[in-house]
């Protein structure tokens, strides 16, 4: 299967999801231009982390408009998987393919450590070979990761389970202590309505080999790869 | 002509950087200024036939680009 790695000008994760896919778990794997209006036949869409248009008026506000967004929202609205991840998790924000915004973390410092997330849903295509539960060892690096959106908008989230990987302790308790950036419940990572579409704070990336100091990151995408072929099977069964 | 916009975070969305600049300010003694809200001020130049409807093209671009709703909340203002 093919991942599709979107580089917007200023990405600098593109290269760690392209080496994850392609290296580590030894897929296909395209870069996809933002100016390109097609995505050379992706079966994932990875939209990295970095700094999109230098983050310039809002963390990717600007990256919305770029001519691949429409092709992403088609193939998202058609049951595709997208992943974003950090800039990649704003950019589907403000593409409104997810709820919610990003505020300056609630301490204004520029995090940039390892945290512990829980996964608290597997029924998404980048959870469904983890474990309730299960405790990822994951860096974050961002200054714009408090997740916020209205009160009634989160307790819908909650609700509808969408709320997908919680920051938490290493014991799994989900404190205050243990959130990096002030984000409302915690939240790290969430999905959309029909749960094909993630986005999340932690760089799972940057974490599948372990001389990076962890290789929990690598489930999301041993996940996607197991999902997409049972489909596929599923498919030609 | 003319238009400014704007852009702050809703009074229901605490604003980090806000709270950090009233400390400083009460730390060098301003005690008589409560609280302080950041935003982001916009100055458009826009070629329309009346303020009204440069005063519209303003709001309508605050909308779609200049702020977001979700978090932000916007005044436009034509001179």
């Amino acid at each position: 299967m093919k991942f599709g790695v979107v580089v917007f000008p200023g990405s600098n994760c593109d290269h760690d999801a392209y080496h994850a896919a392609k290296h580590v778990l030894g897929q296909d794997a395209e870069y996809l231009w933002h100016k390109d209006a097609g995505l050379k036949g992706a079966d994932v869409i990875v939209l990295p982390g970095g700094f999109a248009h230098g983050d310039y008026l809002r963390t990717g506000a600007i990256a919305r408009f770029s001519p691949i967004m429409p092709a992403i929202q088609e193939f998202a609205r058609s049951g595709g998987p997208v992943l974003g991840i950090c800039n990649g998790f704003q950019v589907l924000l403000e593409a409104g393919l997810l709820p919610g915004a990003m505020l300056r973390n609630r301490d204004l410092k520029f995090h940039c450590e390892h945290v512990t997330v829980r996964v608290e849903q597997t029924d998404t295509p980048f959870t469904s070979a983890a474990v309730k539960g299960q405790r990822l060892r994951l860096p974050i690096a961002h200054g714009e990761g408090n997740y916020y959106a209205a009160p009634e908008v989160v307790r819908e989230l909650e609700a509808a389970r969408r709320v997908i990987f919680r920051y938490c302790d290493e014991r799994g308790e989900a404190t205050d202590a243990a959130n990096p950036n002030g984000a409302v419940n915690g939240i790290a990572g969430i999905c959309n309505e029909a749960r094909n579409v993630v986005g999340l704070m932690p760089h799972p990336e940057r974490a599948c080999e372990s001389p990076l100091g962890s290789a929990d990151g690598l489930i999301l995408f041993e996940s996607v790869v197991t999902a997409l072929a049972r489909e596929g099977a599923a498919r030609t069964a | 002509m003319k238009a400014r916009v704007f852009v702050t975070l809703k009074k229901s969305v605490f604003d980090p950087q806000g709270k950090t600049i009233a400390d400083a300010l009460h730390s060098l003694g301003y005690t008589s200024v409560g609280d302080v809200r950041q935003g982001k001020f916009f100055e458009l130049d826009i070629a329309a036939p009346s303020a009204d409807q440069a005063k519209t093209v303003a709001a309508e671009v605050a909308d779609k680009v200049l702020a977001n709703p979700v978090i932000e909340s916007y005044r436009v203002e034509v001179e």
